[in-house]
């Protein structure tokens, strides 16, 4: 029990940001008409690709000699490089194409 | 100093997120918010890459990490560019899987370091091999493994979702097999529970039994959910991959990963909730597929097994030519054979020989929520044209052709008046009320829900066979030299 509390007190900032998060990613597309949703979908696919952020940090501290490690971090931030981009590219493309005939 | 200038940053990037996914639930807006959102996310990445410190130390491995960044910016880029706007659900998925397998790979990494240190400490201080890990590391070994399991659960199951769409993989069930999904899932989640509080040196081996059975999980999981219901299964994944994301930010104690994660989660969730709602069933109902096993079988065996007729290409230019009112359903039929242009091409010639034309846009039709949206703006089909469901429903009443194009299931009447039909209860594109429907379908092969639809064998309906493309280049050239 008192470990609970000790993890609840040291990631209070955390728990906040989660639950706040939560809601808002509720509220902020609530109202999203149904011809956007398959570019939502997509947009929302390439904003997770923020995990990219954790594979840099982990290639980053990898040590030079360590080729296992190298080698899986860089899979990681090659396959995360392409959630990112790929995600907007092809969210963009889809995008343009309501944009032209207004 | 650089350390609070990379805080601003995550700042900056956290907001852009919110505001560019509120941005991407408005049309006018929505471009823009992908471009906030993606200036957010550069303002991140590169952040991280230089300002980034832990414990006085930056980063290292530059090279490496330009060169991941360079070969994915590329192949990214050329892939995303190279799609055709048929195949993009396919895409969605497929970019899913990456950032799944991403956030797998992160916590193959942190394990790794981990398990390094117990194994520095057994062989380095005598009579470590029995100790297990502090309790003070439980919270970060809970999110590694969340991390690992989510991602890889969540990279297997796009890899499955991406291979159905393009007709590589097969729908495949066993006898069972949800039980056995079950039991693999919990036996995952308790091992990965016990090594919590349980990890030492001798027992590091099993965080690779764990991805295994994730990625097992996985594949299983989405393996029997019928194509139809991919659009629903895709946007899970995506919601789950943002979670695992967020796990990301719980390791690093990393703001942008987390709110990005969360948000996505979040957002993905209730998109999810939107798309079954759009087909009228619950989230359980789709997992657990009961589309694809035996209610299926069922519902095609006693379907009506009546006549069709058929419709040659000039009765069909004919009877278009001198409506009045004409409205278009556009289905994944639509999407395969390439037919939007075409599409457009015909609506232009009738409108040219007064005739009223429009197109009623089922939420689900086509492979994804907004897909057929998607499909005819490429083909510059003007935006007051397409008609949500409700209002087209209102329309057919007074419309004298519908011509239905690859579309089955969303019109199948059976969803309102056979209760014992898999998709009773769906809400449909009401065209048994228009006066006359052509059916423009490559066979009389059922649709994805596998279900025979009555509406092709009642008298009001004629069939014009063969791919959609072809078949409406006829139609155009036949209206043309009338």
């Amino acid at each position: 029990m008192e470990t609970i509390l000790n993890w609840i007190q040291s990631h209070i900032d955390i728990i906040y940001i989660v639950i706040l998060s939560v809601f808002l990613g509720i509220e902020v597309i609530g109202r999203v008409p149904s011809v956007l949703h398959t570019p939502l979908m997509s947009g929302a696919n390439a904003i997770h690709g923020v995990v990219i952020i954790g594979a840099i940090i982990v290639m980053g501290k990898v040590e030079p000699g360590n080729y296992v490690a190298l080698i899986i971090g860089f899979l990681a931030v090659v396959l995360g490089t392409l959630n990112v981009v790929g995600g907007f590219v092809v969210t963009d493309r889809m995008l343009e194409m309501f944009k032209k005939k207004k | 100093m650089e350390l609070s200038l990379l805080t601003v940053c995550y700042l900056i990037g956290s907001l852009t997120f919110i505001i560019g996914l509120k941005m991407l639930s408005h049309p006018d807006s929505a471009r823009k918010g992908n471009l906030v959102a993606a200036v957010g996310m550069a303002i991140a990445i590169f952040g991280t890459i230089f300002l980034y410190e832990e414990e006085g130390k930056k980063l290292g491995n530059y090279s490496w990490i330009f060169g991941g960044l360079i070969l994915g910016t590329i192949v990214g880029v050329l892939a995303a560019k190279k799609v055709k706007m048929t195949a993009m659900p396919e895409m969605v998925s497929l970019f899913n899987g990456m950032g799944g397998a991403c956030a797998a790979l992160i916590s193959v990494n942190e394990f790794g370091h981990i398990s390094e240190m117990l194994n520095f400490s057994v062989e380095n201080i005598p009579g470590w091999h029995t100790t297990i890990m502090p309790p003070s590391m439980a919270g970060t070994l809970i999110t590694i493994f969340l991390g690992l399991i989510i991602g890889a659960v969540s990279f297997a199951g796009s890899m499955i979702a991406w291979g159905k769409l393009n007709g590589k993989i097969k729908d495949f069930a066993f006898p069972g097999q949800q039980i056995f999904n079950l039991v693999l899932l919990a036996a995952t989640l308790i091992t990965a529970g016990y090594l919590v509080f349980n990890l030492h040196a001798g027992n590091t081996y099993l965080f690779y039994v764990i991805a295994a059975a994730a990625l097992i999980y996985g594949v299983l999981f989405v393996l029997p959910i019928g194509g139809a219901d991919m659009p629903v299964v895709i946007s899970l994944l995506n919601s789950f991959t943002g979670v695992a994301a967020a796990c990301g930010g719980f390791l690093y104690d990393n703001q942008v990963m987390l709110t990005g994660g969360i948000l996505v989660g979040a957002a993905g969730t209730l998109l999810t909730i939107l798309m079954c709602k759009a087909m009228n069933r619950s989230l359980t109902n789709v997992l657990i597929g009961s589309f694809g096993g035996s209610a299926s079988g069922a519902g095609a065996a006693k379907g009506p097994q009546g006549n069709y007729k058929e419709i040659s290409l000039s009765d069909a230019a004919v009877c278009m030519c001198y409506a009045n009112k004409v409205i278009i359903v556009p289905g994944y039929g639509l999407a395969v054979a390439q037919a939007q242009h075409v599409c457009h091409e015909l609506e232009k010639l009738l409108e040219e020989k007064g005739v009223n034309v429009s197109y009623a846009i089922h939420p689900v039709a086509g492979r994804m929520p907004g897909h057929m949206n998607v499909l005819l703006a490429e083909a510059d089909v003007s935006y007051d044209k397409l008609q949500e469901m409700e209002q087209a429903n209102d329309e057919f009443k007074t419309t004298d052709v519908v011509l239905i194009l690859g579309a089955n299931d969303v019109v199948n009447p059976a969803a309102k008046t056979d209760p014992a039909s898999p998709i009773y209860g769906m809400p449909i594109l009401e065209v048994e009320q228009a006066k006359t429907v052509i059916v423009n379908k490559r066979s009389m092969k059922p649709g994805y829900a596998g279900i025979e639809n009555e509406l092709f064998f009642q008298p009001k309906t004629s069939m014009l066979f063969g791919d959609a493309k072809a078949a409406l280049q006829k139609l155009v050239a036949e209206i043309k030299s009338l």
